[in-house]
């Protein structure tokens, strides 16, 4: 239904001080009495670090949780991927950080479109996720004295960045997997594996339960609950290749959207910059090198086009461009962030060097990181100890030893800012539901920092749904609406009906085959740089190849067994939709900010040229129904603390 | 490159399955292994066959989603990385390449190459965890950690759970699955009040679960993606002793 013409969206910012919003709102808000927690069910789907921490907190309160994953196990969803870091304010390095001076970094690490009252918040419960992960257990690195050690990491100028290896995801993850594995002994948790939420069901208006198909089976269940939790990740594999895992997917957060949640900036998506270049047409995913490489290594590509060339070709090895050759094009253009600029800006550079033909390897479309400066200066045991996994990693795709020759990287799809919109209670625009970490679009404006998503996910989960959950909670009655609803029938029907129309279509095509050139149009029009002819253009594409999609496309197998084609069929169905709406967004936000770079707005200087005055806004749309233009509504973002400038690294 | 692949197809858990061969042309050696299938699958679904099945997520061997037993090894024949890290680099052009699920009695098939590994979760669930609800824990600076014994807690919780080392133990052991969480907690201060109850709880699990004994072959220390060492299996093995010569009821979470 859509929303009335009167609608505004309503962030609900607490007013007040910055640093008191989140306190007196914490006093503010409505607490359940704990003998009555027991009486309401939470249904949250995905278990990263955002779901399996909401789950596990909301059931050490008394809440009954439902748990959904689509993947065999709960610790395998893609947040175990995270190599590098998680921030917080700890300041333990005494180099002058602060909950203000982390909230600061972020909101201009996110090019001034992410909400001041969020961000804030999001710094200062960043400290108690460290004192919460290592009660857990939870292995960070050390120093000799015992105790925690920190690093830089992604553009930050103090040492704020936990970690374990470069495995920190995995050891978090590990860390809300084992509480969330104490809820389901403990019964409070029910968790559902290879179970794949497929419809949100609403009932007068508010959120109140799900739709799923058992992977295994293929059976179509419905499940009440008082209250919807999405925690199901970004949708950075709309461009195909990304360094998502391969059944990371929008579909959880889209049908919601369908249902009446509004999208926020679809089009801020984050191009990595230190990925493994694509080798072939076959290539599945892209491999992300932990960018915590870039405090050792040296970004370059040689001066000379004609030198790249003979480098592509093989006719010369890097080692023997001459040092007056090189070009170190990140610390010659930014000499106070040098090779640690953040990801957008190394990103973009890239970009730039390889197209003017100064790219190297096979394709023309890598630049080296180089750690022979870093080699002599420390020596190799130095390196090996701090990278020694991510150089090992490198070779076994590769095939080449970065000990001895510069690694090449290339920037990749890698995290999507934008997502659902939520106000400050992290609730979407349906009553009841509600869109945690990757998922939503709250904190990381136009640009994330890097060691941000792991912070965010797990702030959103252990810290802030479990109080702002109860505030709706208490207002709702004990009693919740059966499964045999009507609605949630109709909800079955439509699933089936659309798994019914994959299965029956018997085209010639494979899912993959669509979703490889889907995703080759996001990246050429959508990615790094957009324009808005090229959008245009990119729109009508996308449209062209959906009404092939929906006629052309070949699922193998029936809807009742264990079928991976079927599966992927019903998650690329709704890439198309939002690769639409991500184009459409990208067209309608006439300036570059953060990742989203548009090339009729630059500074002299090539740098990415804001609009304060006319774009100073989040972008939550409204859809409207299927073939139609979805309705734009605005949420201005007001800066009291932070004043914006125009981001210099230099 | 060319291959010969002999996949084992099983069409579900309750029906039988056998090896299937098909001869794959046009490999290029920078593929990965789960890149060859999918090309493998491309052509299967353009003949209208049911792609072959199998478990796989992040590609890049953390998730511990991939699994396969490929020419009688685990994840292949290279060492420390998983199927997903593996290259067709590391075969050679005509080679015969067979590939089957993991196999234990605890893993049943679920299709293809695809097996269930939920024993795994229910492992953790008796008791791998340090019993701590979220809030009211103390700052994380107030326990210090020697950086030694951080590590080698690090190594142990590296584990990813793929079920490599139940996969090619002939007894279709989970020792070092379950040795790798209790030496990680044992070794952790925060992990000391649950230290016995944890570790009797997690092996009765394991027990129950059906995964056969250790007769320390050490196959899961050569397989595993990971490197765990078997030591921790000689760690748990104290371990549980020593749980044997304590007042259980002193501790936390036991009934």
């Amino acid at each position: 239904m859509p929303l009335d013409d009167n609608f505004q969206l309503d962030s609900k910012i607490p007013s007040g001080p910055l640093a008191e919003k989140w306190d007196q709102h914490k006093f503010d808000i409505k607490l359940v009495n704990p003998a009555n927690k027991r009486k309401y069910e939470i249904i949250v789907i995905g278990t990263g670090l955002a779901g399996a921490s909401a789950s596990a907190s909301l059931a050490e309160l008394g809440y009954n949780v439902r748990a959904f994953c689509f993947q065999d196990s709960a610790r395998r969803a893609h947040s175990i991927a995270a190599q590098g870091g998680i921030n917080a304010a700890k300041n333990y390095q005494n180099d002058g950080d602060s909950v203000y001076r982390l909230f600061y970094d972020t909101v201009k690490g996110g090019d001034y479109r992410s909400r001041e009252a969020n961000v804030y918040r999001l710094s200062q419960v960043s400290v108690n996720i460290i004192d919460q992960a290592v009660a857990q257990g939870v292995p960070f690195a050390r120093e000799y004295g015992g105790l925690l050690s920190n690093r830089s990491f992604g553009g930050a100028q103090v040492s704020r960045t936990f970690y374990a290896k470069g495995q920190t995801g995995q050891q978090l993850l590990l860390g809300a997997y084992s509480a969330l594995s104490r809820q389901v002994a403990a019964g409070k948790v029910t968790l559902h594996t290879r179970e794949e939420m497929l419809d949100v069901v609403i009932v007068d208006g508010k959120a109140c339960g799900v739709v799923t198909r058992n992977l295994i089976s293929g059976e179509i269940k419905s499940y009440s609950a008082h209250a919807v939790v999405l925690a199901s990740g970004g949708y950075g594999n709309v461009f195909y290749l990304s360094t998502n895992a391969m059944g990371s997917n929008v579909t959880a957060a889209w049908k919601a959207h369908r249902k009446g949640a509004l999208f926020a900036n679809p089009c801020f998506t984050q191009i990595h910059p230190t990925c493994i270049p694509v080798s072939g047409h076959y290539q599945s995913k892209l491999t992300l090198m932990s960018e915590s490489l870039r405090n050792d290594g040296r970004v370059w590509v040689p001066k000379d086009i004609a030198v790249s060339e003979k480098l592509r070709k093989k006719e010369m090895r890097p080692r023997d461009v001459a040092e007056a050759d090189r070009d170190y094009y990140l610390e010659r253009k930014y000499p106070s962030f040098g090779n640690l600029v953040p990801r957008d800006v190394a990103s973009r550079n890239a970009k730039d060097v390889c197209d003017e033909g100064r790219g190297v390897g096979k394709t023309g479309l890598a630049v080296f990181l180089d750690f022979s400066d870093a080699i002599n200066r420390d020596g190799r045991d130095v390196i090996e100890a701090k990278y020694g996994n991510l150089f090992d990693m490198y070779k076994q795709i590769t095939g080449e030893n970065p000990y001895e020759t510069p690694m090449m990287i290339y920037p990749a799809v890698h995290y999507t800012m934008g997502g659902l919109w939520v106000d400050y209670n992290l609730m979407t625009t349906v009553p009841g539901l509600y869109a945690l970490g990757e998922c939503n679009f709250s904190d990381h404006g136009a640009n994330r920092l890097g060691a941000s998503a792991l912070m965010q996910g797990l702030a959103d989960g252990y810290f802030v749904i479990p109080y702002t959950i109860g505030d709706y909670l208490a207002r709702q009655p004990y009693k919740k609406v059966s499964a045999d609803h009507q609605a949630f029938k109709e909800a079955e029907k439509g699933v089936k009906d659309s798994i019914d129309q994959l299965l029956n279509m018997k085209g010639e095509r494979s899912v993959d085959d669509f979703h490889r050139e889907l995703g080759k149009i996001m990246w050429d029009y959508c990615g790094m740089s957009r324009t808005a002819e090229g959008l245009t253009k990119a729109r009508q594409m996308v449209k062209d190849l959906k009404v092939e999609f929906e006629k052309n496309l070949k699922v193998i197998g029936s809807a009742d067994e264990l079928n991976q084609t079927l599966e992927k069929a019903l998650r690329v169905k709704d890439f198309f939709e939002l690769a639409e709406l991500m184009i459409v967004d990208a067209f309608e936000r006439n300036e570059s900010c953060g990742g989203h770079f548009r090339e009729e707005y630059q500074t002299p200087d090539g740098e990415a040229l804001r609009d304060d005055e006319n774009y100073r806004y989040v972008a939550a749309w409204e859809y409207l129904g299927e073939g139609k233009d979805e309705k734009l509504h605005k949420e201005d973002l007001d800066f009291e603390y932070v004043k914006l400038t125009q981001r210099s690294y230099k | 490159m060319k291959f010969t692949l002999k996949i084992w197809r099983q069409a579900g858990a309750n029906q039988s399955g056998e090896l299937k061969t098909y001869e794959i042309d046009n490999i290029s050696s920078d593929m990965s292994f789960l890149e060859m299938l999918d090309v493998l699958n491309e052509n299967l679904v353009q003949k209208g066959e049911d792609p072959v099945h199998f478990d796989h997520d992040c590609r890049e061997g953390i998730c511990g989603m991939c699994s396969l037993y490929i020419n009688g090894r685990a994840h292949g024949p290279q060492r420390a990385i998983t199927t997903c890290q593996l290259h067709m680099r590391s075969f050679n052009d005509g080679d015969t390449i067979v590939i089957e699920p993991w196999r234990a009695k605890a893993f049943p098939v679920v299709k293809d190459l695809v097996v269930d590994r939920s024993a795994f979760d229910r492992i953790i669930q008796a008791g791998g965890f340090v019993s701590v609800d979220t809030g009211g824990v103390p700052d994380a600076n107030l326990i210090p950690i020697p950086k030694d014994t951080a590590s080698e807690a690090m190594d142990a919780a590296t584990c990813i759970g793929c079920g490599a080392c139940v996969a090619t133990c002939k007894n279709a052991s989970a020792m070092l699955f379950v040795s790798a969480k209790v030496s990680q907690l044992a070794m952790l201060p925060q992990g000391q009040v649950e230290r016995y109850s944890r570790v009797e709880k997690m092996v009765a699990q394991m027990d129950e679960e059906g995964f056969g004994s250790c007769t320390n072959t050490y196959a899961c220390e050569a397989e595993c993606p990971k490197e765990i060492s078997v030591t921790n299996i000689a760690r748990m093995n104290a371990e549980y002793l020593k749980s044997k010569f304590t007042s259980s009821d002193s501790f936390a979470g036991k009934s």
